[in-house]
Protein backbone atom coordinates (compact mmCIF):
# COMPACT_ATOMS: atom_id res chain seq x y z
CA UNK A 1 0.00 0.00 0.00
CA UNK A 2 1.52 3.57 -1.21
CA UNK A 3 0.50 6.21 1.08
CA UNK A 4 -0.17 9.85 1.09
CA UNK A 5 0.00 12.85 3.96
CA UNK A 6 -0.58 16.09 3.21
CA UNK A 7 0.98 18.14 5.75
CA UNK A 8 0.47 21.70 6.56
CA UNK A 9 3.00 24.59 7.72
CA UNK A 10 0.27 26.31 10.91
CA UNK A 11 1.36 28.56 13.84
CA UNK A 12 2.52 26.58 16.61
CA UNK A 13 -0.32 25.56 19.34
CA UNK A 14 1.44 27.61 22.00
CA UNK A 15 1.48 30.95 20.12
CA UNK A 16 -1.38 33.30 21.65
CA UNK A 17 -2.23 34.70 18.05
CA UNK A 18 -2.86 38.51 17.69
CA UNK A 19 -4.99 39.94 15.13
CA UNK A 20 -3.25 42.89 12.58
CA UNK A 21 -3.81 46.23 14.18
CA UNK A 22 -5.01 47.14 10.52
CA UNK A 23 -7.55 44.15 10.84
CA UNK A 24 -6.48 42.19 7.80
CA UNK A 25 -5.51 38.95 9.55
CA UNK A 26 -3.45 37.95 12.35
CA UNK A 27 0.36 38.51 13.18
CA UNK A 28 2.60 35.86 11.72
CA UNK A 29 5.47 37.14 11.24
CA UNK A 30 8.43 36.50 13.78
CA UNK A 31 5.97 33.35 14.75
CA UNK A 32 6.56 29.92 15.46
CA UNK A 33 5.49 27.67 12.46
CA UNK A 34 4.95 24.08 13.15
CA UNK A 35 3.66 21.23 11.27
CA UNK A 36 -0.10 20.81 12.42
CA UNK A 37 -0.67 18.77 15.25
CA UNK A 38 -3.26 16.78 13.52
CA UNK A 39 -0.70 16.49 10.80
CA UNK A 40 1.78 14.48 12.93
CA UNK A 41 -0.78 12.29 13.82
CA UNK A 42 -1.22 11.53 10.11
CA UNK A 43 2.61 11.25 9.44
CA UNK A 44 2.86 8.91 12.62
CA UNK A 45 -0.34 6.67 11.80
CA UNK A 46 1.47 6.43 8.45
CA UNK A 47 5.28 4.94 9.87
CA UNK A 48 3.05 2.50 12.27
CA UNK A 49 1.52 1.24 8.70
CA UNK A 50 4.72 0.91 7.05
CA UNK A 51 6.38 -0.30 9.91
CA UNK A 52 3.86 -3.47 10.47
CA UNK A 53 4.56 -4.04 6.89
CA UNK A 54 1.03 -2.65 5.57
CA UNK A 55 2.81 -0.37 3.43
CA UNK A 56 5.69 0.38 1.20
CA UNK A 57 5.85 4.05 0.70
CA UNK A 58 5.07 7.19 2.47
CA UNK A 59 4.93 10.50 0.83
CA UNK A 60 4.31 13.82 2.66
CA UNK A 61 2.69 16.93 0.66
CA UNK A 62 2.60 20.16 1.61
CA UNK A 63 1.40 23.23 -0.30
CA UNK A 64 2.58 26.53 0.49
CA UNK A 65 5.82 29.17 0.69
CA UNK A 66 8.88 27.57 0.26
CA UNK A 67 9.70 27.00 4.07
CA UNK A 68 6.83 24.57 4.36
CA UNK A 69 10.13 22.73 3.57
CA UNK A 70 10.52 22.67 7.50
CA UNK A 71 7.65 20.54 7.78
CA UNK A 72 8.11 17.91 4.95
CA UNK A 73 11.74 17.68 6.57
CA UNK A 74 9.63 17.10 10.11
CA UNK A 75 7.92 14.42 8.08
CA UNK A 76 10.13 12.77 6.61
CA UNK A 77 12.17 12.84 10.14
CA UNK A 78 9.55 10.78 11.46
CA UNK A 79 9.85 8.33 8.55
CA UNK A 80 7.95 9.48 5.53
CA UNK A 81 9.94 8.28 2.48
CA UNK A 82 10.31 11.63 0.26
CA UNK A 83 8.65 14.77 0.09
CA UNK A 84 6.17 17.10 -2.68
CA UNK A 85 6.26 21.00 -2.27
CA UNK A 86 3.66 22.73 -3.94
CA UNK A 87 5.11 26.17 -3.94
CA UNK A 88 2.70 28.93 -3.63
CA UNK A 89 2.53 32.24 -2.09
CA UNK A 90 -0.43 33.09 -1.14
CA UNK A 91 -4.10 32.11 0.46
CA UNK A 92 -4.73 28.49 -0.24
CA UNK A 93 -8.44 27.54 0.41
CA UNK A 94 -9.22 24.03 1.29
CA UNK A 95 -10.77 23.61 -2.26
CA UNK A 96 -7.75 24.77 -4.08
CA UNK A 97 -5.56 22.36 -1.57
CA UNK A 98 -7.89 19.35 -2.54
CA UNK A 99 -7.38 20.22 -6.20
CA UNK A 100 -3.58 20.55 -5.77
CA UNK A 101 -3.58 17.33 -4.21
CA UNK A 102 -5.98 15.42 -6.54
CA UNK A 103 -3.47 16.49 -9.19
CA UNK A 104 -0.78 15.00 -7.14
CA UNK A 105 -2.40 11.82 -6.63
CA UNK A 106 -3.33 10.97 -10.57
CA UNK A 107 0.42 11.00 -10.67
CA UNK A 108 1.30 8.91 -7.63
CA UNK A 109 -1.64 6.71 -7.15
CA UNK A 110 -1.73 6.33 -3.06
CA UNK A 111 -4.41 3.61 -1.72
CA UNK A 112 -5.05 5.64 0.87
CA UNK A 113 -4.17 9.72 1.86
CA UNK A 114 -4.09 10.51 5.50
CA UNK A 115 -4.70 14.35 6.59
CA UNK A 116 -5.61 15.78 9.83
CA UNK A 117 -8.98 16.66 10.31
CA UNK A 118 -8.54 20.37 11.00
CA UNK A 119 -5.76 22.69 10.41
CA UNK A 120 -5.70 24.66 13.34
CA UNK A 121 -5.27 28.30 12.34
CA UNK A 122 -8.04 28.59 10.21
CA UNK A 123 -10.08 25.92 11.67
CA UNK A 124 -12.05 25.02 8.53
CA UNK A 125 -12.17 21.25 8.96
CA UNK A 126 -12.79 20.48 5.17
CA UNK A 127 -10.22 19.60 2.82
CA UNK A 128 -9.74 15.69 3.36
CA UNK A 129 -13.54 15.59 2.70
CA UNK A 130 -13.17 17.83 -0.51
CA UNK A 131 -10.56 15.84 -1.47
CA UNK A 132 -12.43 12.63 -0.63
CA UNK A 133 -15.40 14.19 -2.85
CA UNK A 134 -13.10 15.68 -5.96
CA UNK A 135 -11.55 11.67 -5.90
CA UNK A 136 -15.24 9.82 -5.62
CA UNK A 137 -13.36 8.11 -3.04
CA UNK A 138 -14.58 7.23 0.45
CA UNK A 139 -14.08 9.22 3.04
CA UNK A 140 -12.98 7.87 6.90
CA UNK A 141 -12.97 11.21 9.06
CA UNK A 142 -12.30 11.57 12.88
CA UNK A 143 -10.51 8.53 12.67
CA UNK A 144 -9.37 7.26 16.58
CA UNK A 145 -8.11 3.56 14.71
CA UNK A 146 -7.45 2.42 11.54
CA UNK A 147 -6.86 -1.21 10.33
CA UNK A 148 -5.97 -2.77 7.32
CA UNK A 149 -8.87 -5.08 6.77
CA UNK A 150 -10.56 -7.45 3.91
CA UNK A 151 -8.94 -6.03 0.87
CA UNK A 152 -9.57 -1.96 2.54
CA UNK A 153 -9.64 -0.23 5.63
CA UNK A 154 -11.78 -0.49 8.54
CA UNK A 155 -12.29 3.01 10.37
CA UNK A 156 -13.15 3.97 14.18
CA UNK A 157 -14.66 7.25 14.13
CA UNK A 158 -15.02 9.90 17.30
CA UNK A 159 -18.15 11.09 16.73
CA UNK A 160 -21.59 12.91 18.77
CA UNK A 161 -22.35 10.65 20.94
CA UNK A 162 -19.11 7.78 21.33
CA UNK A 163 -17.87 5.95 18.51
CA UNK A 164 -18.72 4.16 15.00
CA UNK A 165 -16.73 1.77 12.51
CA UNK A 166 -16.90 1.68 8.56
CA UNK A 167 -15.47 -0.22 6.29
CA UNK A 168 -14.25 1.61 3.42
CA UNK A 169 -12.89 0.37 -0.17
CA UNK A 170 -9.27 1.51 -1.19
CA UNK A 171 -8.08 4.01 -2.48
CA UNK A 172 -9.45 6.14 0.55
CA UNK A 173 -9.10 9.15 2.71
CA UNK A 174 -8.57 9.21 5.94
CA UNK A 175 -8.64 12.49 8.53
CA UNK A 176 -7.36 12.14 12.02
CA UNK A 177 -8.43 12.69 15.57
CA UNK A 178 -6.60 13.23 18.59
CA UNK A 179 -6.73 10.11 19.82
CA UNK A 180 -5.05 7.72 16.75
CA UNK A 181 -2.02 7.76 18.87
CA UNK A 182 1.08 10.07 19.85
CA UNK A 183 3.51 10.95 17.48
CA UNK A 184 6.88 10.03 17.70
CA UNK A 185 9.55 12.90 18.39
CA UNK A 186 12.28 12.43 15.48
CA UNK A 187 15.37 11.52 16.72
CA UNK A 188 18.88 12.89 15.67
CA UNK A 189 20.04 10.57 13.57
CA UNK A 190 16.70 10.31 11.85
CA UNK A 191 16.56 14.25 11.31
CA UNK A 192 20.23 13.81 9.83
CA UNK A 193 18.97 10.83 7.53
CA UNK A 194 15.53 12.89 6.11
CA UNK A 195 18.01 15.83 5.32
CA UNK A 196 18.96 13.54 2.08
CA UNK A 197 15.85 12.28 1.27
CA UNK A 198 14.57 13.79 -1.99
CA UNK A 199 11.58 17.09 -2.20
CA UNK A 200 10.63 17.47 -5.31
CA UNK A 201 9.04 21.43 -6.10
CA UNK A 202 6.20 21.88 -8.23
CA UNK A 203 4.04 24.74 -8.83
CA UNK A 204 0.47 25.22 -8.58
CA UNK A 205 0.39 26.03 -12.75
CA UNK A 206 2.49 22.65 -13.51
CA UNK A 207 -0.51 20.53 -12.00
CA UNK A 208 -2.81 22.92 -14.11
CA UNK A 209 -4.88 23.89 -10.98
CA UNK A 210 -6.41 27.25 -10.62
CA UNK A 211 -5.94 28.52 -6.65
CA UNK A 212 -8.01 31.80 -6.82
CA UNK A 213 -9.48 31.71 -3.65
CA UNK A 214 -13.45 32.09 -3.44
CA UNK A 215 -13.98 33.78 -0.44
CA UNK A 216 -12.81 37.21 0.53
CA UNK A 217 -11.35 37.70 3.85
CA UNK A 218 -12.58 41.73 4.71
CA UNK A 219 -11.50 41.78 7.87
CA UNK A 220 -10.69 40.03 11.10
CA UNK A 221 -11.18 41.46 14.59
CA UNK A 222 -10.09 40.08 18.36
CA UNK A 223 -13.64 38.68 19.77
CA UNK A 224 -15.16 40.86 22.69
CA UNK A 225 -12.83 40.38 25.69
CA UNK A 226 -13.96 38.66 28.65
CA UNK A 227 -13.37 40.27 31.88
CA UNK A 228 -12.05 38.22 34.97
CA UNK A 229 -14.49 38.21 37.83
CA UNK A 230 -13.55 37.53 41.12
CA UNK A 231 -12.99 34.93 43.88
CA UNK A 232 -15.04 33.64 46.40
CA UNK A 233 -13.96 32.68 49.81
CA UNK A 234 -16.04 29.72 50.25
CA UNK A 235 -18.58 26.85 48.48
CA UNK A 236 -21.26 28.26 50.56
CA UNK A 237 -20.56 31.83 48.97
CA UNK A 238 -20.14 30.73 45.58
CA UNK A 239 -23.54 28.95 45.74
CA UNK A 240 -25.16 32.46 47.35
CA UNK A 241 -23.49 34.09 44.37
CA UNK A 242 -24.80 31.68 41.37
CA UNK A 243 -28.05 31.38 43.05
CA UNK A 244 -28.67 35.16 44.20
CA UNK A 245 -26.47 37.70 42.09
CA UNK A 246 -25.67 35.65 38.66
CA UNK A 247 -29.48 33.63 39.15
CA UNK A 248 -28.21 30.69 36.89
CA UNK A 249 -28.89 28.02 39.24
CA UNK B 1 -34.55 31.28 -3.04
CA UNK B 2 -34.91 28.72 -0.87
CA UNK B 3 -32.36 27.38 1.72
CA UNK B 4 -31.99 24.03 2.61
CA UNK B 5 -31.20 23.08 6.11
CA UNK B 6 -29.63 19.54 6.77
CA UNK B 7 -31.30 18.31 10.18
CA UNK B 8 -29.13 16.56 12.73
CA UNK B 9 -32.15 14.26 15.37
CA UNK B 10 -31.76 12.17 17.98
CA UNK B 11 -33.93 9.26 17.03
CA UNK B 12 -37.56 11.08 17.96
CA UNK B 13 -36.69 14.93 17.04
CA UNK B 14 -34.30 17.15 15.47
CA UNK B 15 -31.76 18.45 17.76
CA UNK B 16 -31.20 21.79 19.21
CA UNK B 17 -28.20 22.80 17.15
CA UNK B 18 -30.23 22.15 14.20
CA UNK B 19 -32.88 24.70 15.29
CA UNK B 20 -30.01 27.17 15.78
CA UNK B 21 -29.55 26.24 12.09
CA UNK B 22 -32.64 27.08 11.32
CA UNK B 23 -32.38 30.00 13.23
CA UNK B 24 -29.32 30.83 10.71
CA UNK B 25 -31.33 29.62 7.69
CA UNK B 26 -34.32 32.35 8.35
CA UNK B 27 -31.85 35.13 8.00
CA UNK B 28 -31.08 34.09 4.01
CA UNK B 29 -34.71 32.91 2.66
CA UNK B 30 -37.16 30.47 2.93
CA UNK B 31 -36.29 27.45 5.23
CA UNK B 32 -36.63 23.72 4.07
CA UNK B 33 -35.63 21.46 6.41
CA UNK B 34 -34.18 17.79 4.94
CA UNK B 35 -34.78 15.05 7.87
CA UNK B 36 -33.63 11.69 7.16
CA UNK B 37 -35.22 9.10 10.27
CA UNK B 38 -38.29 8.71 11.71
CA UNK B 39 -41.50 10.12 10.90
CA UNK B 40 -41.71 11.86 14.30
CA UNK B 41 -38.28 13.79 13.64
CA UNK B 42 -39.88 15.29 10.23
CA UNK B 43 -43.32 16.33 12.57
CA UNK B 44 -41.03 17.84 15.31
CA UNK B 45 -39.22 19.99 12.29
CA UNK B 46 -42.51 21.08 10.83
CA UNK B 47 -43.26 22.59 14.28
CA UNK B 48 -40.18 24.82 14.66
CA UNK B 49 -40.63 28.53 14.06
CA UNK B 50 -40.14 29.67 10.71
CA UNK B 51 -39.94 26.62 8.68
CA UNK B 52 -41.91 26.76 5.33
CA UNK B 53 -41.39 23.03 4.65
CA UNK B 54 -39.85 19.56 5.91
CA UNK B 55 -38.18 17.24 3.48
CA UNK B 56 -39.03 13.80 4.77
CA UNK B 57 -36.94 9.92 3.93
CA UNK B 58 -37.17 7.17 5.98
CA UNK B 59 -34.56 5.54 3.16
CA UNK B 60 -31.76 3.20 4.85
CA UNK B 61 -29.28 4.49 3.21
CA UNK B 62 -29.13 7.13 5.13
CA UNK B 63 -29.93 5.66 8.12
CA UNK B 64 -26.00 5.93 9.70
CA UNK B 65 -25.26 9.22 8.10
CA UNK B 66 -22.35 7.86 5.46
CA UNK B 67 -21.06 10.73 3.64
CA UNK B 68 -20.78 9.35 0.42
CA UNK B 69 -24.25 8.30 -0.45
CA UNK B 70 -26.21 11.69 1.79
CA UNK B 71 -23.67 14.36 -0.36
CA UNK B 72 -24.61 12.39 -3.08
CA UNK B 73 -28.16 13.42 -2.56
CA UNK B 74 -27.56 17.07 -1.23
CA UNK B 75 -26.51 17.45 -4.55
CA UNK B 76 -28.96 16.76 -6.38
CA UNK B 77 -31.12 18.48 -4.73
CA UNK B 78 -28.82 21.61 -4.62
CA UNK B 79 -30.24 23.47 -7.61
CA UNK B 80 -32.82 24.58 -5.74
CA UNK B 81 -31.52 26.11 -3.40
CA UNK B 82 -29.42 29.07 -3.23
CA UNK B 83 -27.43 27.88 0.60
CA UNK B 84 -27.18 24.74 2.16
CA UNK B 85 -26.69 24.79 5.77
CA UNK B 86 -26.10 21.92 8.53
CA UNK B 87 -25.24 22.30 12.11
CA UNK B 88 -21.43 22.17 12.39
CA UNK B 89 -22.11 18.41 14.06
CA UNK B 90 -19.75 15.79 13.38
CA UNK B 91 -22.35 14.72 11.22
CA UNK B 92 -22.70 18.35 9.48
CA UNK B 93 -18.87 18.43 9.77
CA UNK B 94 -18.53 15.53 7.90
CA UNK B 95 -20.73 15.82 4.96
CA UNK B 96 -20.81 19.21 4.38
CA UNK B 97 -17.43 19.90 2.79
CA UNK B 98 -17.87 16.72 0.72
CA UNK B 99 -21.19 18.38 -0.75
CA UNK B 100 -19.15 21.84 -1.37
CA UNK B 101 -16.35 20.14 -3.36
CA UNK B 102 -19.14 18.15 -5.73
CA UNK B 103 -20.33 21.68 -6.22
CA UNK B 104 -16.73 23.23 -7.10
CA UNK B 105 -17.76 25.65 -4.01
CA UNK B 106 -15.47 26.44 -1.02
CA UNK B 107 -17.65 25.34 2.01
CA UNK B 108 -17.85 28.06 4.77
CA UNK B 109 -17.33 26.18 8.08
CA UNK B 110 -18.59 26.57 11.62
CA UNK B 111 -20.58 30.02 11.08
CA UNK B 112 -21.09 32.43 13.95
CA UNK B 113 -22.90 35.30 11.95
CA UNK B 114 -24.96 35.78 8.80
CA UNK B 115 -23.95 39.39 7.74
CA UNK B 116 -25.74 39.26 4.50
CA UNK B 117 -26.43 36.23 1.65
CA UNK B 118 -22.50 36.50 0.89
CA UNK B 119 -20.90 37.35 4.06
CA UNK B 120 -20.49 35.72 7.29
CA UNK B 121 -18.69 36.01 10.28
CA UNK B 122 -16.30 32.84 11.54
CA UNK B 123 -14.08 32.60 14.19
CA UNK B 124 -10.38 31.30 13.49
CA UNK B 125 -7.26 30.18 15.69
CA UNK B 126 -9.24 28.64 18.32
CA UNK B 127 -11.33 32.22 18.37
CA UNK B 128 -8.64 34.53 18.49
CA UNK B 129 -9.88 35.95 15.82
CA UNK B 130 -13.34 36.12 14.03
CA UNK B 131 -13.14 36.83 10.35
CA UNK B 132 -15.74 38.20 8.16
CA UNK B 133 -15.29 36.23 4.83
CA UNK B 134 -17.40 37.26 1.80
CA UNK B 135 -17.67 34.05 -0.67
CA UNK B 136 -18.03 34.48 -4.28
CA UNK B 137 -19.33 31.53 -4.93
CA UNK B 138 -22.71 30.82 -6.47
CA UNK B 139 -24.27 28.98 -4.25
CA UNK B 140 -22.89 29.09 -0.63
CA UNK B 141 -22.35 25.98 1.71
CA UNK B 142 -22.54 26.14 5.41
CA UNK B 143 -22.13 24.50 8.68
CA UNK B 144 -22.69 26.34 11.81
CA UNK B 145 -21.84 26.77 15.58
CA UNK B 146 -24.92 26.13 17.21
CA UNK B 147 -23.82 28.37 20.41
CA UNK B 148 -23.81 31.60 18.01
CA UNK B 149 -27.25 31.28 17.21
CA UNK B 150 -30.20 31.65 19.49
CA UNK B 151 -32.41 28.53 18.76
CA UNK B 152 -35.72 28.74 16.99
CA UNK B 153 -38.40 28.00 18.73
CA UNK B 154 -39.38 24.40 19.12
CA UNK B 155 -43.09 25.50 18.81
CA UNK B 156 -45.24 28.05 16.61
CA UNK B 157 -44.52 26.59 13.10
CA UNK B 158 -46.85 24.48 10.94
CA UNK B 159 -44.76 23.14 7.46
CA UNK B 160 -46.03 20.99 5.02
CA UNK B 161 -44.15 17.28 5.36
CA UNK B 162 -42.71 16.25 1.50
CA UNK B 163 -41.41 13.12 0.34
CA UNK B 164 -37.42 13.96 -0.32
CA UNK B 165 -36.33 12.93 -3.03
CA UNK B 166 -34.34 9.04 -3.88
CA UNK B 167 -30.77 8.69 -4.28
CA UNK B 168 -28.18 7.08 -5.64
CA UNK B 169 -25.54 4.46 -3.69
CA UNK B 170 -22.15 5.06 -4.55
CA UNK B 171 -21.21 1.84 -2.70
CA UNK B 172 -18.01 3.52 -1.47
CA UNK B 173 -18.75 2.29 2.31
CA UNK B 174 -20.37 0.45 4.70
CA UNK B 175 -21.08 1.07 8.40
CA UNK B 176 -20.08 -1.71 10.63
CA UNK B 177 -21.38 -0.59 14.03
CA UNK B 178 -21.23 2.05 16.95
CA UNK B 179 -20.88 2.35 20.51
CA UNK B 180 -22.98 5.32 21.24
CA UNK B 181 -23.53 5.97 24.88
CA UNK B 182 -26.74 6.96 26.06
CA UNK B 183 -27.47 9.02 28.52
CA UNK B 184 -30.11 10.26 30.77
CA UNK B 185 -28.61 14.13 30.96
CA UNK B 186 -28.81 16.40 28.63
CA UNK B 187 -26.76 17.03 25.21
CA UNK B 188 -23.60 18.74 25.61
CA UNK B 189 -24.09 21.30 23.03
CA UNK B 190 -27.61 22.27 23.85
CA UNK B 191 -27.50 21.92 28.14
CA UNK B 192 -28.34 25.37 30.00
CA UNK B 193 -25.49 24.04 32.35
CA UNK B 194 -22.13 22.40 31.95
CA UNK B 195 -19.93 20.88 34.57
CA UNK B 196 -16.48 19.74 33.19
CA UNK B 197 -13.68 17.99 34.84
CA UNK B 198 -9.93 18.20 34.15
CA UNK B 199 -6.42 15.90 34.18
CA UNK B 200 -7.32 16.73 38.02
CA UNK B 201 -10.16 14.27 38.45
CA UNK B 202 -7.13 11.20 38.55
CA UNK B 203 -9.33 8.55 37.28
CA UNK B 204 -12.39 7.81 36.09
CA UNK B 205 -13.72 6.66 38.88
CA UNK B 206 -13.04 10.28 41.06
CA UNK B 207 -14.90 11.69 37.44
CA UNK B 208 -18.21 10.57 39.45
CA UNK B 209 -17.56 13.46 41.56
CA UNK B 210 -18.45 15.78 38.20
CA UNK B 211 -21.24 13.43 37.75
CA UNK B 212 -22.77 13.84 40.86
CA UNK B 213 -22.67 17.38 40.81
CA UNK B 214 -24.03 17.89 37.05
CA UNK B 215 -27.29 15.43 38.20
CA UNK B 216 -27.64 17.96 40.74
CA UNK B 217 -27.77 20.99 38.54
CA UNK B 218 -29.70 19.13 35.86
CA UNK B 219 -26.18 19.77 33.46
CA UNK B 220 -24.11 18.11 31.21
CA UNK B 221 -20.77 17.08 31.86
CA UNK B 222 -18.11 18.00 29.83
CA UNK B 223 -14.22 17.17 30.14
CA UNK B 224 -10.92 18.78 28.85
CA UNK B 225 -8.74 17.03 26.02
CA UNK B 226 -6.31 16.22 28.90
CA UNK B 227 -8.99 13.93 30.58
CA UNK B 228 -10.52 11.95 27.62
CA UNK B 229 -6.84 11.15 26.79
CA UNK B 230 -6.20 9.34 29.77
CA UNK B 231 -9.57 7.65 29.73
CA UNK B 232 -11.02 9.47 32.37
CA UNK B 233 -13.89 10.81 30.51
CA UNK B 234 -15.12 9.53 26.92
CA UNK B 235 -14.04 11.39 23.95
CA UNK B 236 -17.25 12.96 22.80
CA UNK B 237 -17.11 14.54 26.29
CA UNK B 238 -14.05 16.97 24.89
CA UNK B 239 -14.84 20.87 25.22
CA UNK B 240 -12.95 22.87 23.12
CA UNK B 241 -11.41 24.07 19.74
CA UNK B 242 -11.13 20.28 18.50
CA UNK B 243 -13.98 19.16 20.58
CA UNK B 244 -17.24 20.86 21.37
CA UNK B 245 -17.99 24.20 21.44
CA UNK B 246 -20.71 24.90 24.19
CA UNK B 247 -22.45 28.19 25.55
CA UNK B 248 -24.17 27.44 28.45
CA UNK B 249 -25.73 29.98 30.78
CA UNK B 250 -23.25 28.51 33.28
CA UNK B 251 -20.22 26.69 32.97
CA UNK B 252 -18.45 24.69 35.89
CA UNK B 253 -14.70 23.88 35.26
CA UNK B 254 -13.06 21.97 37.85
CA UNK B 255 -9.55 20.99 37.77
CA UNK B 256 -9.04 22.45 34.14
CA UNK B 257 -6.01 24.86 33.72
CA UNK B 258 -7.35 26.75 30.97
CA UNK B 259 -5.88 26.32 27.60
CA UNK B 260 -6.08 28.41 24.69
CA UNK B 261 -7.62 25.23 23.31
CA UNK B 262 -9.95 24.84 26.13
CA UNK B 263 -11.47 28.07 26.07
CA UNK B 264 -12.22 27.97 22.16
CA UNK B 265 -15.07 25.81 23.41
CA UNK B 266 -16.21 27.38 26.17
CA UNK B 267 -15.69 31.12 26.44
CA UNK B 268 -18.96 32.13 25.39
CA UNK B 269 -20.70 31.20 28.03
CA UNK B 270 -22.23 33.20 30.30
CA UNK B 271 -21.37 32.80 33.63
CA UNK B 272 -18.02 30.70 33.89
CA UNK B 273 -16.79 29.31 37.60
CA UNK B 274 -13.68 28.21 37.91
CA UNK B 275 -12.26 25.78 40.66
CA UNK B 276 -8.60 25.36 41.07
CA UNK B 277 -6.02 24.59 43.26
CA UNK B 278 -3.30 26.75 41.79
CA UNK B 279 -4.77 30.59 42.04
CA UNK B 280 -2.24 31.61 39.60
CA UNK B 281 -4.07 28.78 36.52
CA UNK B 282 -5.25 30.88 33.37
CA UNK B 283 -9.09 29.88 33.35
CA UNK B 284 -9.35 32.37 36.49
CA UNK B 285 -8.76 35.32 33.87
CA UNK B 286 -12.22 34.10 32.25
CA UNK B 287 -13.66 32.90 35.06
CA UNK B 288 -16.82 35.38 36.61
CA UNK B 289 -16.78 33.67 40.38
CA UNK B 290 -13.16 31.54 40.90
CA UNK B 291 -12.85 29.23 44.07
CA UNK B 292 -9.17 28.63 45.03
CA UNK B 293 -8.70 24.88 46.11
CA UNK B 294 -8.81 20.87 46.61
CA UNK B 295 -11.35 19.89 44.26
CA UNK B 296 -11.56 16.66 46.50
CA UNK B 297 -12.62 19.12 49.12
CA UNK B 298 -14.68 21.71 47.35
CA UNK B 299 -17.22 19.37 45.16
CA UNK B 300 -18.53 17.05 48.09
CA UNK B 301 -18.88 20.02 49.84
CA UNK B 302 -20.45 22.17 46.61
CA UNK B 303 -22.73 19.39 46.28
CA UNK B 304 -24.12 19.23 49.75
CA UNK B 305 -24.46 22.73 49.86
CA UNK B 306 -26.89 22.31 46.18
CA UNK B 307 -28.66 19.98 48.28
CA UNK B 308 -29.97 22.98 50.78
CA UNK B 309 -32.63 24.86 49.45
C1 LIG C 1 -8.01 35.74 7.78
C2 LIG C 1 -7.31 34.71 6.96
C3 LIG C 1 -6.05 35.00 6.48
C4 LIG C 1 -5.34 34.06 5.76
N1 LIG C 1 -4.11 34.35 5.34
C5 LIG C 1 -3.39 33.43 4.68
C6 LIG C 1 -2.06 33.68 4.26
O1 LIG C 1 -1.53 34.78 4.48
N2 LIG C 1 -1.39 32.71 3.62
C7 LIG C 1 -1.95 31.49 3.38
O2 LIG C 1 -1.30 30.62 2.79
N3 LIG C 1 -3.21 31.21 3.75
C8 LIG C 1 -3.95 32.14 4.39
N4 LIG C 1 -5.22 31.85 4.77
C9 LIG C 1 -5.81 30.53 4.41
C10 LIG C 1 -5.88 29.61 5.58
O3 LIG C 1 -4.80 29.73 6.46
C11 LIG C 1 -5.96 28.12 5.22
O4 LIG C 1 -4.78 27.72 4.58
C12 LIG C 1 -7.05 27.65 4.33
O5 LIG C 1 -8.26 28.29 4.56
C13 LIG C 1 -7.21 26.13 4.49
O6 LIG C 1 -8.04 25.79 5.59
P1 LIG C 1 -7.54 24.84 6.74
O7 LIG C 1 -6.10 24.87 6.75
O8 LIG C 1 -8.30 25.23 7.95
O9 LIG C 1 -7.98 23.40 6.19
P2 LIG C 1 -8.46 22.13 6.93
O10 LIG C 1 -9.47 21.56 6.03
O11 LIG C 1 -8.84 22.40 8.35
O12 LIG C 1 -7.16 21.21 6.91
C14 LIG C 1 -7.28 19.82 7.11
C15 LIG C 1 -6.06 19.06 6.64
O13 LIG C 1 -5.82 19.26 5.27
C16 LIG C 1 -4.43 19.20 4.98
N5 LIG C 1 -4.00 20.49 4.45
C17 LIG C 1 -4.65 21.68 4.52
N6 LIG C 1 -3.93 22.63 3.92
C18 LIG C 1 -2.81 22.05 3.49
C19 LIG C 1 -1.68 22.53 2.79
N7 LIG C 1 -1.55 23.80 2.44
N8 LIG C 1 -0.69 21.65 2.47
C20 LIG C 1 -0.79 20.35 2.80
N9 LIG C 1 -1.84 19.84 3.47
C21 LIG C 1 -2.84 20.68 3.81
C22 LIG C 1 -3.75 18.89 6.28
O14 LIG C 1 -3.59 17.49 6.38
C23 LIG C 1 -4.76 19.43 7.31
O15 LIG C 1 -4.64 18.81 8.57
C24 LIG C 1 -5.94 32.79 5.48
C25 LIG C 1 -7.23 32.54 5.94
C26 LIG C 1 -7.91 33.47 6.68
C27 LIG C 1 -9.28 33.15 7.18
C1 LIG D 1 -4.03 20.14 18.39
C2 LIG D 1 -4.49 20.29 19.80
C3 LIG D 1 -5.86 20.34 20.04
C4 LIG D 1 -6.34 20.46 21.34
N1 LIG D 1 -7.69 20.50 21.53
C5 LIG D 1 -8.17 20.62 22.79
C6 LIG D 1 -9.57 20.68 23.04
O1 LIG D 1 -10.40 20.65 22.13
N2 LIG D 1 -9.99 20.77 24.33
C7 LIG D 1 -9.11 20.82 25.39
O2 LIG D 1 -9.57 20.88 26.55
N3 LIG D 1 -7.79 20.77 25.17
C8 LIG D 1 -7.30 20.66 23.91
N4 LIG D 1 -5.94 20.58 23.72
C9 LIG D 1 -5.07 20.39 24.91
C10 LIG D 1 -4.76 21.65 25.69
O3 LIG D 1 -3.64 22.29 25.11
C11 LIG D 1 -4.41 21.29 27.16
O4 LIG D 1 -3.35 20.40 27.17
C12 LIG D 1 -5.58 20.67 27.94
O5 LIG D 1 -6.75 21.47 27.81
C13 LIG D 1 -5.20 20.55 29.39
O6 LIG D 1 -6.20 19.89 30.12
P1 LIG D 1 -6.39 20.15 31.69
O7 LIG D 1 -6.66 21.59 31.91
O8 LIG D 1 -7.40 19.18 32.18
O9 LIG D 1 -4.99 19.69 32.29
P2 LIG D 1 -3.81 20.53 32.94
O10 LIG D 1 -3.38 21.61 32.05
O11 LIG D 1 -2.84 19.54 33.41
O12 LIG D 1 -4.50 21.24 34.18
C14 LIG D 1 -4.91 20.58 35.34
C15 LIG D 1 -5.34 21.66 36.32
O13 LIG D 1 -5.87 21.07 37.49
C16 LIG D 1 -5.42 21.77 38.64
N5 LIG D 1 -5.45 20.83 39.77
C17 LIG D 1 -4.64 19.76 39.99
N6 LIG D 1 -5.03 19.10 41.10
C18 LIG D 1 -6.11 19.75 41.60
C19 LIG D 1 -6.96 19.55 42.70
N7 LIG D 1 -6.80 18.51 43.53
N8 LIG D 1 -7.97 20.42 42.92
C20 LIG D 1 -8.16 21.48 42.07
N9 LIG D 1 -7.39 21.71 40.99
C21 LIG D 1 -6.38 20.85 40.75
C22 LIG D 1 -4.06 22.25 38.29
O14 LIG D 1 -3.75 23.42 39.06
C23 LIG D 1 -4.19 22.56 36.80
O15 LIG D 1 -4.57 23.92 36.59
C24 LIG D 1 -5.43 20.51 22.43
C25 LIG D 1 -4.07 20.50 22.18
C26 LIG D 1 -3.60 20.41 20.88
C27 LIG D 1 -2.13 20.39 20.64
Amino acid sequence: MKLLVPVKRVVDYNVKVRVKADHTGVETANVKMSMNPFDEIAVEEAVRLKEKGAATEIIAVSAGPTACQEQIRTALAMGADRGILIEHDGILEPLAVAKLLKAVIAKESPDLVILGKQAIDDDMNATGQMLAALLGWPQGTYASKVEPADGGIKVTREVDGGLERLQLKLPAIVTTDLRLNEPRYASLPNIMKARKKPIETLKPADLGVDVSPRLTVLKVEEPPKRQAGKKVGSVQELVEKLRNEAKVI
Amino acid sequence: MAVLVLADHDGSAVTQPTRSAVAAASKLGDVTVLVLGPRSAADSAAKVAGVAKVLHTEDALYTNGLAEPLAALLVSMAPEYSHLLAPASAAGKNVMPRLAALLDVQVISDIAGVVDADTFVRPIYAGNALATVKSADPKKVITVRAASFDPAAAEGGSAAVEAAPKGEDPGLSNFLGAEIAKSERPELTAAKVVVSGGRAMGSAENFHIIESVADKLGAAVGASRAAVDAGYAPNDHQVGQTGKIVAPDLYIAVGISGAIQHLAGMKDSKVIVAINKDEEAPIFSVADYGLVGDLFKVMPEFESELAKK
